[in-house]
């Protein structure tokens, strides 16, 4: 965060004060937490999240089950013997690596183009929102906020095969620009509560608009990058509606989309779908379990403002 | 402190070099560059978003198949729109499902942040588990879902009709499966933004209440809610307006069926207007469904806002 070629001595205290803040937050939020621990609470929550793991307990003992276990029982018996053949099966039958590397495409270009873009609208509008142009434009992409999919969804398929959009850059770039609306209302928040003072700073040694933005705001607006890298990333990965629409080459089908074409295919093999279903929601579990808390207080920071 | 007045602090200061004078000097117009950082994303919008929804508005008037040619046909999708007896259940089923899945989400998510705030073992690994469904494709994990209510519900409650004959094949009663799937993942993220706001009430409070005698109830009612007020409005808003477009759970349990019980108004569109040959029908459908969801919208906020200002 602190990588600035042109810094003044003030401007790195300011830095300091703006990073180091949550962290004094969180320290202070442990300590002062005197209560004595509820266990009935505890137990209430620990109950109730069964709710969340039994379906995913289910989605994994039948993955690795044996068709004929699983027509003698409920389905959540523990599976005797494993057969991981339903992996290798589903691996093949619903082409994952082909899927698995179109969602992957789709969901890291959306996530950089997003990053890019949507910062450096919502600077330009933040720092000129006084000026009727610049707040026309702010209301503009905000109202799309209201404007449900299934409005545009018609009329943009037809654009988007006139335009040879219908495939995985198109994806891309539908992701950006719809994307936008909520973002710029993420990222102005927060712009507007970074001190111009710093940006002044940089000015006064000669620095264009373009140079602040990336050398000065751009850094500082790590927090709310991270904010709206996950929440692209999670739509990107998780949607169905737009590829199912826009998308019309079964080669460039997603994750999501290629479930759904084959379960027609699976029909009663469950055991095969269920391996398919686990490997197509894997890599983002995966990368939740490890960055979970990183990944929450993303998604906090983007809720209130 | 305004750009202006910055501005005009630095200015009186140094001699600004040429290039940084000319943005100083645009009190009224502003820098260049900034134009140039707004346009492209203006004309990228108006192209890929305000250009569909004027195509769409457009053919609603018309009486195109989605191929061959079209005719004006004036107001005439849209009266038959309130004659179609498809639609109407389609209408009838989206706000059954939206108001019964938004009441569900807003209770359980916020008993559940209510237990999460509280001081409890290992809070963030509950936390973190809770949120778990938010990062699964909602059409995925609904096809184990599907399984568990067709294949393992029917021989685990046996002795109970409903769901000893599987409850997606029947009529009355498949659209509780889908509330079900629609809120246990609409819940994952309803938690943490009012777990936010839960955190944002001191603890002092409860102490200064329960020193008074306050039961957790009364704490609950008089403290808790009226603080939160604004997360509630928030959350019932977003929650409401995106379960009347339901589609993902949908296609996962039943595919709208039996018959047409299931069917939203988004699967409707997407049916009619892709393989039904009603391009035009169903713009008109999609632009009342419009009209619909934002009078809703404003309609919560409104009611919503002036009960919080009422604390």
């Amino acid at each position: 965060m602190t990588s600035m070629t042109n810094t003044a001595p003030q401007l790195e205290n300011e830095l300091d004060a703006i990073t180091a803040a949550p962290r004094r937050r969180r320290h202070k939020e442990a300590d002062d937490d005197t209560r004595r621990t509820n266990w009935w609470a505890t137990a209430l929550i620990a109950v109730c999240s069964l709710t969340v793991l039994v379906p995913l307990y289910l989605a994994v003992v039948v993955a690795l089950k044996t068709p004929d276990q699983l027509t003698s029982g409920t389905g959540f018996e523990l599976p005797d013997p494993i057969r991981w053949e339903n992996f290798a099966d589903a691996w093949t039958r619903t082409n994952f690596p082909q899927a698995l590397a179109n969602t992957a495409f789709i969901t890291v270009g959306s996530v950089v183009f997003t990053l890019l873009t949507s910062s450096v609208v919502a600077y330009a509008l933040a720092r000129n929102i006084h000026r009727p142009f610049f707040k026309g434009v702010f209301f503009y992409l905000l109202a799309a906020l209201f404007i449900p999919f299934p409005i545009i969804m018609l009329p943009l398929v037809k654009q988007t095969s006139i335009l040879g959009l219908d495939n995985q850059v198109g994806m891309i770039i539908l992701y950006t620009i719809y994307g936008l609306s909520l973002n710029i209302f993420i990222y102005t928040a927060y712009i507007r509560s970074i001190p111009i003072e710093l940006e002044e700073a940089a000015r006064v040694d000669g620095a264009s608009t373009w140079r602040v933005f990336r050398q000065i705001i751009f850094p500082l607006l790590m927090p709310m990058n991270a904010t709206v890298g996950i929440l692209t990333c999670v739509w990107a990965w998780n949607d169905f509606i737009m590829p199912l629409v826009v998308l019309t080459d079964p080669g460039a089908r997603t994750l999501p989309l290629a479930q759904y074409v084959f379960q027609g295919q699976f029909n009663t093999d469950y055991t095969v779908a269920f391996a398919s279903y686990l490997m197509a929601m894997a890599p983002l579990l995966i990368v939740y379990i490890f960055s979970q808390r990183w990944v929450i207080s993303g998604v906090t920071r983007g809720s209130i403002k | 402190m305004t750009i202006t007045q910055a501005v005009r602090s630095t200015a009186t200061q140094t001699p600004a070099p040429k290039r940084a004078g000319r943005v100083r000097s645009g009190t009224k117009r502003a820098a260049s560059a900034y134009y140039w950082m707004v346009w492209p994303a203006v004309i990228a919008f108006a192209a890929f978003h305000t250009l569909p929804d004027i195509v769409g508005i457009f053919f609603s008037f018309t009486n195109y198949a989605g191929y061959g040619a079209w005719n004006f046909v004036g107001l005439s999708n849209y009266l038959n729109l309130f004659r179609d007896d498809r639609v109407l259940q389609a209408y009838g089923f989206s706000f059954l499902f939206a108001i019964v899945a938004t009441i569900l989400t807003n209770a359980f998510s916020l008993a559940i942040a209510l237990g999460l705030n509280a001081k409890i073992k290992a809070r963030n690994f509950w936390r973190g588990v809770y949120f778990v469904p938010y990062i699964l494709a909602i059409l995925v994990i609904g096809y184990v879902f599907q399984f568990f209510f067709s294949n393992s519900l029917p021989k685990i409650l046996a002795g109970i009709p409903v769901f000893a004959d599987n409850i997606l094949t029947d009529q009355t009663w498949a659209w509780t499966a889908i509330v079900a799937l629609a809120v246990w993942q609409a819940c994952a993220f309803a938690i943490i933004i009012y777990l936010s706001g839960l955190q944002t009430i001191p603890v002092e409070m409860y102490e200064a209440a329960s020193l008074d005698g306050a039961s957790s109830w009364r704490q609950f009612r008089s403290i808790t809610f009226p603080l939160i007020g604004a997360f509630f409005t928030i959350n019932v808003v977003l929650s409401l307006k995106g379960f009347l477009q339901v589609f993902d759970p949908i296609i996962a349990l039943t595919n709208g069926g039996p018959g047409t019980s299931t069917e939203s108004v988004t699967l409707l569109i997407f049916r009619g207007g892709f393989s039904g040959g009603e391009f035009a029908y169903q713009t008109a459908n999609a632009v009342v469904f419009f009209i619909v969801i934002t009078i809703v919208s404003l309609f919560q906020f409104r009611v919503l806002q002036r009960r919080e200002a009422d604390f």
